[in-house]
């Protein structure tokens, strides 16, 4: 099974990364070889539908479950169509995470933000 | 003649300055741009002659055609397309219609279809042309139905008043950037200050002449607005007061040029030094 997590620094002794679809990196971690690597988000600057495309990068990267402490309705829909799995990370290391979802203590993530397109920068609309 | 209104924040008073100006023309075209929220119609007594659909062009996978090449994931700049499980996914909300991925796919599985996101309402009101952009709920983005609009303006002859969504965002950018001239309106609040500052930036940015209206000014009370405009070097075009008169006339769905002389004659005024400046404006380009 591989475990992904969004990371902004290459190392499990980071903070998981408070956004899932601009993270700097995603930590994969595969329980059957014990071997961990660090792929780029390639979605973290992009304009918009970040969430879409970084999805795409984890279900391209063969990830059957995901740790995000938040993930947007979009990325939800493309993770769900792939049977990945989501589960909501705590504060802490990206290591105690993967750690307490393996001992059965992260919840599954149900509730998702409808993400933010055309809910930011309107200027005084929304003040 | 063709002028946007715009202002930093909401409430300053866009429409009532639009809306007026369009009145006291002989003959004129009043746009309401702000399609999240369009009020402006409420001033007039409009009569709604039609009203017509908008449309975008969302793609449509004809999935047995299509080879998995990613070819259009890869091209969508905005991530609308996604290829999960062998098949492309389309995320209409973030589609921006550019038709990009119809052209690259190299097996034609992508066709478009289109999807209503609004509504162009076409009214008059004694000798104005009252146009009215209205988004659909659930729409994410309204610059289609600005881009609609802009075809309307650009077909009058006579002077239209574009009445701009409040901010310095896309759909303003979208309201204003062919527009000859702008006119920024300003309330004598910090907050309304800092927001004047946004909608300055953006018309420097556009190279557009501008200049400010300051709205519901007080006697004898600071105006950090006014002073912003003189430290700018803006062009002050009026001062309006904070009155109540006005307000009254506002919420009972009328416009002030045909309710009040004085009023009448402040936006005639208004109306001549916009003119004024348009020209010389036009003249400078030349």
């Amino acid at each position: 099974m591989k475990i992904g997590v969004p990371i902004d620094m290459p190392s499990t002794d980071e903070p998981v990364s408070s956004t899932f679809g601009r993270s700097k990196k995603f930590l994969i971690y595969d329980t059957d070889s014990k071997e961990t690597r660090y792929i780029d988000n390639l979605a973290m600057n992009s304009q918009g539908g970040a969430g879409i495309k970084a999805a795409q990068v984890i279900l391209d990267a063969g990830v059957d479950v995901l740790l995000t402490p938040q993930c947007g309705e979009n990325a939800a829909k493309v993770l769900h169509e792939s049977h990945v799995t989501l589960f909501q990370t705590t504060s802490g290391s990206a290591q105690y995470n993967i750690d307490q979802f393996l001992q059965g203590k992260l919840l599954k993530s149900g509730d998702f933000h409808g993400g933010y397109h055309g809910r930011q920068g309107e200027g005084g609309r929304h003040i | 003649m063709k002028i946007a209104v715009l202002s930093g924040k909401g409430g300053t008073g866009k429409t009532a300055i639009a809306a007026n100006l369009a009145a006291v023309c002989d003959a004129s075209m009043y746009v309401d741009c702000d399609v999240e929220a369009p009020n402006g119609n409420l001033l007039f007594t409009s009569s709604i002659q039609k009203t017509e659909p908008v449309y975008v062009k969302i793609p449509v996978i004809d999935a047995p055609q299509c080879n998995g090449c990613r070819a259009c994931t890869e091209f969508c700049r905005f991530n609308a397309l996604a290829f999960v499980s062998g098949n492309v996914m389309v995320f209409r909300e973030i589609c921006h219609s550019c038709g990009g991925c119809v052209l690259v796919c190299p097996t034609k599985a992508i066709a478009e279809t289109r999807q209503e996101v609004g509504s162009i309402a076409y009214g008059t009101s004694k000798n104005i042309h009252v146009i009215s952009g209205a988004m659909h709920i659930g729409i994410a983005s309204g610059i289609p139905i600005i881009k609609e609009l802009w075809n309307v303006i650009e077909a009058a002859s006579e002077p239209v008043f574009i009445d701009c969504p409040p901010g310095s965002a896309c759909s303003v950018m979208e309201s204003m950037q062919h527009a000859e001239y702008c006119v920024l309106v300003a309330e004598p609040t910090v907050f309304g200050t800092d927001n004047l500052k946004m909608v300055h930036e953006l018309v420097k940015l556009f190279q557009k002449p501008y200049g400010v209206v300051l709205n519901k000014c007080l006697k004898n009370e600071w105006n950090p607005a006014k002073e912003y405009c003189v430290q700018e070097g803006i062009p002050i075009l009026c001062e309006l007061p904070f009155d109540q008169k006005l307000a009254e006339i506002q919420s009972n769905g009328g416009l002030v040029v045909r309710k009040a002389k004085q009023y009448k004659n402040c936006f005639s005024e208004l109306l001549k030094s916009i003119e004024k400046e348009v020209r010389h404006a036009a003249a400078v380009d030349s």
